[in-house]
């Protein structure tokens, strides 16, 4: 399990992320929702140590700090918005990646299934966005991470592309990888997430499997769940241990309580 | 496997294996090949105009005062600004952050240096105008000229993790470059003829030490031994340590400008949230 034990982040007087608890599971898609500005951009950064938070702890499976540089020798990432230095070439860029993780044999098969490596030699400048977005995807799977961070993964991929990148996805989730995904595709987070952690106001009011929040919500779609969560109000929803009874075989911790 | 292994690798060779692949990146922007070329240009037309001997050196010195702080400092931080997506990548890397700011200092700062260094030396060796009268002075140039890259890309380092905005930061190492090499002679002798009748000396040192292309045109003008050109605070300067102890105590000062904003950089990179 990767755990994130009540997390703060304020910036100035903007109280960012109010105490985050979450428990991601190894083998299953999580995907992090909420409106703009709920935090979920802050609490990504802090799972892969590039924002300190102010107050509680992450810790990966081994029960390391992702704060400490070994902690993300199993986190895989990929940005929504790929970006290399342009005069090197993709294989260049591989390199350096690689020799940052000298005891990792680094894994191709998303390369050679993407059919990369005919651009590899092409300095990144020459690459296209499709291409690149590739290439991060490459990136991510490279290292045989147990924890992959996607943001926004498949925005840039073509079709063909974006399909063999949710089979990578897929793949990844049988053989025990975490993965922490971030879309605004509800089609998308329809297909590939098991679970649904709703940020919002920089608390998680939901976290839990796709079809908990449906029978939540009593919402049929996932829009339809998450657009019920958004909105304010106006009485109580279920108490965690109502909601424990009735839907029985859901851990306690993966529900927060009153919503909110 | 990976992750349990890593503390076995030192930070130095992560650091190492950034620097490598940043400075490879920085060779081949054309800014810097242009720089070079520019630089050797400059140097090359002087010493048609001025001749082969140290009056060549002193014209240089003064597009050298000029130019390498502005590059160093101004495309520096742009080039910054233009990485700072493909450093947050490397931070979400399993490399230390003091590891990785070293690694990226080097590897924009040592591009530089060379680009410096060729730029100036290339038309003093072609034209053979290497001589016992200018190689001493040439060498010192050379030196000071790298020194002035590594003190100016610390700055630029200093305000592009400071500074988010990068047209705030740009606009700042912009204000920084002018102030440092445009006003601040004018500043200092303003002050020192309102105050004329104080023992200013000191004051004025001080004022000589706060500023790094100071600190290297007096070097350089003490080697030459060109008074007129020194500026108020190296007169001062020279009247003080003399023309022998002069340029061993502002290299030491220099250093210490390139020590203390690669500190600063560092410790700030070290804990900000990106």
């Amino acid at each position: 399990m990767i755990h994130l034990s009540n997390v703060r982040k304020r910036f100035g007087s903007s109280d960012v992320l109010r105490g985050v608890e979450l428990a991601l599971t190894p083998g299953r898609v999580t995907a992090v929702v909420g409106p703009n500005a709920a935090g979920k951009s802050t609490m990504i950064r802090c799972i892969l140590g590039l924002t300190r938070p102010d107050g509680g702890r992450i810790t990966m499976p081994d029960g390391r700090d992702v704060s400490e540089p070994a902690a993300r020798a199993s986190i895989g990432y990929m940005p929504q918005l790929p970006s290399f230095p342009a005069n090197l070439t993709g294989n260049e860029v591989l390199d350096m990646l690689d020799a940052l993780r000298p005891d990792v044999t680094p894994d191709d098969s998303l390369l050679r299934r993407f059919d990369l490596q005919p651009e590899l030699d092409k300095p990144v400048r020459a690459l296209s966005g499709g291409t690149r977005q590739k290439l991060s995807a490459v990136i991510a799977f490279r290292y045989r991470p147990r924890l992959l961070v996607l943001d926004e993964p498949t925005a840039g991929l073509d079709p063909l592309a974006s399909s063999v990148f949710k089979t990578a996805i897929t793949e990844a989730r049988t053989t025990g990888v975490t993965v922490l995904l971030t879309t605004h595709v509800i089609a998308e987070l329809g297909a590939l997430a098991d679970e649904v952690a709703f940020l919002i106001e920089g608390v998680i009011r939901f976290a839990g499997p796709v079809e908990t929040l449906l029978q939540v919500t009593g919402a049929t779609t996932l829009d339809a769940a998450l657009a019920t969560l958004m909105q304010p109000r106006r009485q109580p929803l279920p108490d965690a241990s109502l909601l424990y009874g009735r839907l029985g075989g859901v851990s306690a911790p993966r529900l927060r309580g009153a919503f909110a | 496997m990976s992750a349990l292994a890593l503390p076995q690798h030192s930070a130095f060779a992560l650091a190492r294996v950034v620097a490598t692949h940043q400075s490879r990146d920085v060779m081949r922007k054309r800014w810097v090949l242009a720089y070079g070329l520019g630089l050797a240009a400059s140097g090359d037309i002087l010493l048609r105009l001025a001749g082969n001997g140290p009056s060549a050196l002193v014209s240089l010195l003064n597009v050298v005062l000029l130019l390498v702080p502005l590059i160093s400092l101004v495309l520096g931080a742009a080039a910054l600004y233009g990485a700072r997506d493909f450093t947050e990548l490397l931070l979400a890397q399993p490399i230390p952050r003091r590891a990785l700011f070293l690694g990226l200092y080097l590897g924009l700062t040592l591009p530089l240096m060379a680009a410096t260094v060729i730029g100036i030396a290339l038309p003093f060796a072609l034209e053979r105008a290497i001589t016992a009268d200018t190689g001493p002075t040439l060498l010192l140039m050379l030196l000071v000229s790298a020194l002035l890259v590594g003190v100016f890309t610390a700055l630029a380092f200093v305000v592009t993790v400071r500074v988010t905005d990068r047209a705030r930061g740009l606009g700042a190492a912009i204000l920084t470059w002018l102030a440092m090499g445009v006003l601040y002679d004018g500043v200092v002798l303003a002050m020192a003829t309102a105050f004329n009748a104080w023992p200013i000396e000191r004051p004025m040192l001080l004022a000589m030490l706060l500023n790094p292309i100071d600190l290297a045109r007096t070097i350089l003008l003490l080697r030459l031994d060109v008074a007129a050109l020194m500026g108020y605070t190296g007169a001062v300067f020279r009247l003080v340590f003399g023309s022998a102890a002069g340029p061993g105590i502002a290299l030491l000062a220099l250093a210490v400008w390139l020590v203390v904003p690669l500190w600063l950089g560092a410790r700030t990179f070290d804990r900000k949230d990106f």
